[in-house]
């Protein structure tokens, strides 16, 4: 059975958007009514779970793209406004400073000492994501519905491989922030344990792995086609290696 | 969208620009596919774009919401006229069967949910986008679509009983 006011004040008053005369009313109301308590119940375990399920999806790169393009279209130069011009200048200006800061300061940035402290939080991350619930935001091992769920939330084209044949399950994805930057992580069953692949963009050229481990977890970082990669796992470095030449191959 | 000198242009920039998530979000689930939605999202942008100079302050977002949802609902009256006709219906909805897709993905809620969501009127759908993904107040709900504050409410209230009734569908499997 359900009461007249479900469809009207119990709306408004979940939604908080009662005047508080309507409000008070409609507490008065509760406080005999069990159909309209259960349902206020079954809103929020609603509005909780379509909050919890990240539906929300953001445009896409290439739209992006394409509306800079409306806006700005080709040959702008000769047409351009002063005002404009100088935003341009700027921009480029802004633009070189960076890219001479980043050239000297990046060869003293990638030390051991960098490579330990990303190593850390890298592992810090794995072991978290070990927790109940905290594994995948997408659990398929279909390589399109993984790739699907990033669309949209990454800059950069994630390889998303199924390595089932060669013993290493795809499990799923999630999103996990490291270094106060977005990464994309891909989950592997290996033969005895999970495993967490790490990758985000880099400017840097490829690199050889490098094998790593911390308080029992084993790791191994590269570089390749400006993506760098982190696989951290308790599992032997010798699993680690396998899935890091799947996907270098 | 040159009709717009260079300070419009950095106002439009500045002003609507921040809600290209917004409008493609709403795009996306007003028409259920996500390339049918960028098209009809940098549509809906370029149209913004043009009657820019008609906005006069005010609340951005839902002004170019209301933009896309026009957008929306012109390109669905062309290319997909049986959907704004369609009512919610119980009946089909619990004919469908699960197919070996559907009962590996069923673990998944957020599948399940887009599922449900899907199966909505237009109408009803968007007045839950609106609220549960977008935050927005029923004044805005009321703005964004062109319906009453008071039919916000009911409208909300029969978007959530159909999205649970749909829900509890997908989980039973009413299939031999």
């Amino acid at each position: 059975m359900r009461c007249d006011f479900a469809d009207s004040l119990l709306q408004g008053y979940f939604d908080g958007e009662l005047s508080g005369r309507r409000a008070a009313e409609f507490e008065r109301h509760l406080q005999h009514c069990v159909d309209c308590a259960v349902e206020l119940v079954d809103l929020d375990l609603l509005s909780g779970r379509l909050q919890v399920a990240q539906l929300y999806e953001a445009a896409p790169a290439s739209l992006r793209k394409k509306i800079r393009a409306d806006l700005h279209p080709v040959a702008p130069t000769t047409a351009m406004s002063q005002p404009l011009l100088w935003h341009w200048l700027a921009a480029a200006a802004a633009l070189l400073l960076l890219a001479i800061a980043g050239w000297r300061v990046s060869p003293s940035l990638r030390t051991d000492d960098y490579q330990a402290e990303l190593a850390e939080e890298i592992v810090d991350a794995h072991v978290h994501s070990l927790q109940p619930g905290h594994l995948t935001s997408i659990s398929s091992n279909d390589e399109k519905d993984v790739k699907g769920w990033f669309r949209g939330k990454l800059t950069f084209a994630l390889p998303v491989l199924d390595f089932a044949n060669h013993g290493f399950a795809l499990q799923g994805g999630r999103l996990d922030v490291v270094e106060e930057r977005s990464i994309a992580v891909l989950v592997y069953a290996g033969p005895k344990h999970l495993v967490n692949v790490f990758m985000w963009p880099t400017r840097e050229r490829d690199a050889s792995p490098r094998v790593g481990s911390r308080q029992g977890y084993q790791w191994i970082d590269w570089r390749k086609d400006k993506i760098e990669f982190c696989v951290v796992s308790d599992a032997p470095t010798a699993d680690l290696q396998q899935l890091q030449r799947l996907f270098t191959r | 969208m040159n009709d717009l000198g260079p300070e419009d242009r950095l106002r439009f920039e500045q002003l609507v620009l921040p809600h290209v998530d917004n409008a493609y979000n709403l795009a996306r689930w007003l028409l259920r596919s996500r390339a049918d939605a960028e098209d009809v999202a940098q549509e809906a942008l370029l149209r913004a774009c043009r009657f820019f100079r008609g906005f006069h302050g005010g609340d951005a977002r839902a002004w170019l919401l209301q933009i896309v949802r026009n957008t929306c609902y012109t390109w669905l009256e062309k290319n997909r006229p049986m959907e704004l006709s369609v009512e919610f219906d119980e009946e089909l909805h619990l004919q469908t069967c699960p197919t070996p897709e559907t009962i590996a993905i069923a673990g998944d809620d957020r599948e399940r949910l887009t599922r449900a969501l899907e199966t909505l009127p237009p109408r009803f759908r968007e007045v839950l986008i609106l609220r549960e993904l977008e935050g927005c107040s029923y004044k805005e709900i009321a703005a964004i679509t062109s319906i009453p504050i008071g039919t916000v409410m009911s409208s909300l209230s029969r978007a959530r009983r159909q999205l649970y009734s749909a829900l509890a569908n997908s989980s039973q499997g009413a299939c031999p």
